[in-house]
């Protein structure tokens, strides 16, 4: 019984699955390529999508239009790879989104130029990037602290505590806007180190140009990587999102681990309303609405289940590209900002049925 | 007398691993220890053995810190311990593998070994170390003779690799003392033998074993000594080559019991169940054909994962039929899911009580009458007085202990929450009663009550199907014992006429 174990990890999923295909019989043949198919259904119906957006709008194939698919992934991406960690732990965190608008109204009031007629903070000198970036990932970590002491200390469901702090939120960034002459108005006038350093030209293929924040992106990805693959606090989060009470019994300090997957997710959110802040330039109350969304559903494409205790780093930089080249594919169609809310919630409920489909014991 | 155990003790303090004396533990109402008491000497394996509710769980929880002892004193090798959780106990060499494993599934075999102690790369490069983790595991896994590759998926093993992996971890830990609570309710005969293997390598390497376990063939085969308990009082410690089965019994009753069976005498009708080659379309359920009759007792027996409750569960509709046909008196019933086969004349009692059985926060009367909430309904409402009424009537005939209906029922003990479900199926007024385990998890006492009932029934024309993992008691309550062995039918034999020999033949037969 041992054997079979090794040899099943020997093999890889494709050839495993062609040796199951060869020795099931006609009927379980017939399940086991429903299977495959409703396994892979997101990947299939995308690759179609494109297929047929392409073939619709050659355009869609362009360089300018792979390049901008790629710098809205590297917007993206990092509240997705804060989200995720809430994800592991069959958590989820719907503040995210919130707490990205009042990190990025923060940076860019903080950040506005001299002289710049509705300045927020008319007498405030131009403050140093490093200052204002620490400032931001503070306010989404203390943010996240709150999320996860409630989830970690009271056994609260992170969907009540961060429906709670995602109201709290929303409700500091409209007095924040208040504050000074802004008087509620959006924020531009953003000061060119601060744009320069998030929107300036990395190189550029083509003739256009790619951003410095993918490079930001890029790098947080690689930190991220190390950190849920190469730590102990990693690790201990998996084991907690796949089995408390073990990781309990085994000396984890599973309170410890919670309140920190939230605090890095509320990091990783700053991060992104630091990016945000001069990537969009007038920032207002509405910035970051629905983000987490966008974030949740990219994770649940790339595999990061809401069972808990699975997901990977490439899991989720493949969802939050997908989910990517589907919108702009669906504004190569022209189709209404209205219809994308509609067919982002079927892809929601859609990927997640999906990914259900795989963890229910068939019986 | 307590006098003369603490002599002798002292005599070889040495050899002496464990030493738990006058340990006390009250629960609200309840005194759950009273001078309990628990030696165990190096190089040996001890049994704990006593029915349930005796306190041997209890103890454990006190030695591992669960639960604080009210009185007492531990000694680890001669010096007093006072564990604060399971985590401190296992670094100080005393382990535990539970019976329900707690593992984090989704994860492999090696993150679950150093879970909570992850080795890193070296002191000043605080990543954790794959190579570190894997080597040590292989090391260990070697050691033991486990052959499983520790990068493998927890969820992808069966539930002996798993244990195994549980007992590595504790050996992992350099554990002196390994606590083993029911380690072989899932095991098969061959694995069972080569946790018996491991266990005798621990043994033989100075380590203290203690063995907490119903099965007495296996502790009479494994143990050097029995400790035995019985309502939260140390009884008595003695080789287990000077005991017997029936006085293990006896000493955990506290009474010579004469008949662990009741006197069968139902009488058998016509055939009323008829299974023709049933399969299942995800389980291993393969052409299962067999007759029942009116009145009769019929067992079911096999290893684990013989597909016993798969049998039942598919008779009942509740995984997915790949084909096969069930007539009940002469008449074809499709029993599609549960809601239909309850309405067919079909009751199931699940093996597993606490998860698929009791409704832990409702009440007594609540589980009595879940089933059958149709009967008590006047107009849209549901009428109080009478559900109060039948479940008084249950309480008495079944002989439920309790205070009142009002009790939650997971506050009575197994053999009565039990009851309790059973009345909850007798109410929806089966003619075919298809039971899994009816008394797993019982202790002595409850279960003969339980056995009457099954009697009680038979007599009333009605036809029980009983699986068990237990042989004797398939022997000593079934008409007919049908054998499975890998999801196949492969045998059928008199429960008069047959023998244990025999059963387990059949039930190898497939595997």
């Amino acid at each position: 019984m041992a054997d079979t174990s090794i040899k099943k990890a020997k093999h890889s999923g494709i050839s495993l699955w062609i040796e199951k295909f060869k020795a099931a019989d006609k009927g379980d043949k017939k399940r086991l390529i429903t299977d495959l198919l409703f396994n892979n259904a997101m990947y299939i119906i995308i690759a179609i999508a494109v297929i047929f957006i392409a073939i619709k709008v050659p355009a869609f194939l362009s360089v300018s239009s792979i390049v901008n698919i790629i710098s809205l992934t590297a917007a993206k991406l990092p509240i997705a790879l804060g989200i995720a960690g809430c994800i592991v732990l069959t958590g989820t965190d719907i503040s995210a989104g919130r707490c990205v608008g009042l990190t990025a109204c923060v940076a860019a009031s903080l950040l506005q130029m001299t002289g710049y007629a509705n300045k927020m903070f008319p007498n405030l000198k131009t403050m140093p990037l490093f200052v204002v970036l620490l400032a931001v990932i503070a306010i989404g970590a203390v943010v996240g602290l709150v999320n996860g002491f409630f989830v970690a200390k009271f056994k609260l469901h992170p969907f009540i505590v961060t429906l709670s702090t995602q109201l709290i939120v929303f409700g500091t960034v409209l007095m924040y806007l208040m504050i000074g002459g802004n008087n509620g108005q959006t924020l531009s006038g953003l000061d060119s180190s601060y744009t320069s350093f998030i929107t300036g030209t990395l190189f550029t293929i083509g003739g256009v140009a790619i951003p410095k924040y993918v490079l930001y992106s890029v790098i947080l990805t690689a930190v991220m990587w190390v950190v849920w693959n190469k730590t102990k606090f990693g690790k201990n989060m998996f084991a907690v999102g796949s089995n408390e009470e073990a990781a309990r019994v085994s000396g984890v300090n599973v309170f410890m681990t919670i309140l920190m997957v939230f605090v890095l997710a509320g990091a990783m959110y700053g991060i992104t309303g630091f990016i945000e802040g001069a990537r969009i330039a007038s920032c207002s109350a509405n910035t970051g609405l629905n983000y987490e969304c966008d974030a949740i559903a990219a994770c649940v494409i790339g595999g990061v289940s809401f069972v808990g205790g699975t997901g990977k780093i490439s899991g989720i930089v493949i969802g939050v590209l997908l989910l990517q080249i589907i919108f702009a594919g669906l504004n190569f169609l022209s189709v209404s900002a209205n219809m994308l809310y509609i067919i982002k919630g079927v892809i929601i409920l859609v990927a997640c049925a999906i990914d259900m489909r795989k963890y229910l014991a068939r019986r | 007398m307590q006098n003369n155990i603490n002599k002798s003790v002292s005599a070889n303090d040495k050899d002496i691993l464990l030493k738990m004396v006058d340990i006390e533990k009250t629960f609200p109402g309840v005194k759950a220890l009273d001078h309990a008491q628990l030696t165990v000497k190096k190089g040996t394996v001890h049994a704990l053995m006593g029915e349930n509710g005796a306190g041997k769980s209890t103890l454990m929880k006190c030695l591992f810190g669960v639960y604080s002892k009210d009185n007492g004193h531990i000694y680890v090798e001669g010096s007093e311990v006072n564990y604060k959780n399971s985590k401190e106990a296992l670094e100080n060499g005393v382990a535990m593998v539970h019976q329900e494993l707690n593992q984090a599934l989704k994860r492999n075999v090696m993150d679950n070994m150093w879970l909570g102690r992850f080795p890193t790369v070296s002191k000043y490069l605080p990543f954790t170390s794959e190579k570190k983790m894997y080597d040590e595991t292989m090391k260990i896994f070697n050691d033991l003779e486990i052959n499983v590759d520790p990068k493998t998926v927890m969820s992808t093993m069966s539930v002996s690799q798993r244990q195994m992996v549980e007992i590595a971890k504790a050996v992992s830990y350099n554990s002196k003392i390994i606590v083993f609570d029911e380690p072989t309710s899932s095991l098969t005969e061959e694995e069972v033998e080569h946790l018996f293997r491991i266990i005798n390598m621990l043994r033989d390497r100075g380590c203290g074993i203690i063995y907490i376990s119903h099965k007495m063939e296996e502790i009479l085969r494994i143990s050097d000594e029995v400790t035995i308990m019985r309502d939260g009082k140390w009884i008595a410690t003695k080789p287990a080559s000077e005991l017997t089965m029936d006085e293990i019994i006896k000493l955990m009753v506290g009474r010579e019991l004469t008949n662990r069976y009741p006197e069968k005498d139902n009488k058998i009708g016509d055939v009323l169940l008829k299974v023709e080659n049933l399969s299942g379309e995800y389980t291993n359920l393969n052409n299962v054909s067999f007759q029942a009759k009116r009145g009769e007792i019929l067992g079911v027996a096999g290893l684990d994962g013989s597909g016993r409750t798969e049998l039942l569960e598919q008779i009942f509709g509740i995984t997915t039929k790949k084909s096969g046909k069930i007539t009940l008196n002469g008449k074809e019933v499709k029993n599609h899911n549960p809601h239909e086969s309850i309405k067919n004349g079909f009751a199931l009692l699940t093996e597993e009580r606490r998860a698929t059985g009791i409704f832990g926060i409702l009440n007594i009367r609540e589980n009595t009458t879940i089933s059958s909430l149709k009967k008590y309904q006047t107009g849209p409402f549901l009428n109080k007085k009478k559900m109060k009424e039948t479940t008084d009537e249950y309480i008495k005939s079944l002989r439920v202990k309790t205070p009142n209906q009002e009790t939650k029922i997971s506050s009575l003990s197994g053999g009565n929450q039990q009851k309790v479900i059973l009345a909850r199926w007798l109410l929806t007024d089966p003619t075919v009663l298809l039971l899994d385990e009816p008394t797993r998890g019982i202790d002595v006492g409850a279960k003969y009550e339980i056995y009457q009932l099954i009697l009680e029934l038979a007599k009333k024309g009605k036809t029980v199907i009983m699986v068990s993992s237990e042989m004797a008691e398939l022997l000593g309550v079934c008409d007919k014992i049908l054998v499975m062995s890998g999801g196949r039918l492969s045998g059928e034999v008199d429960a008069k006429t047959t023998n244990q020999e025999e059963i387990m033949t059949l039930a190898a037969k497939y595997v």
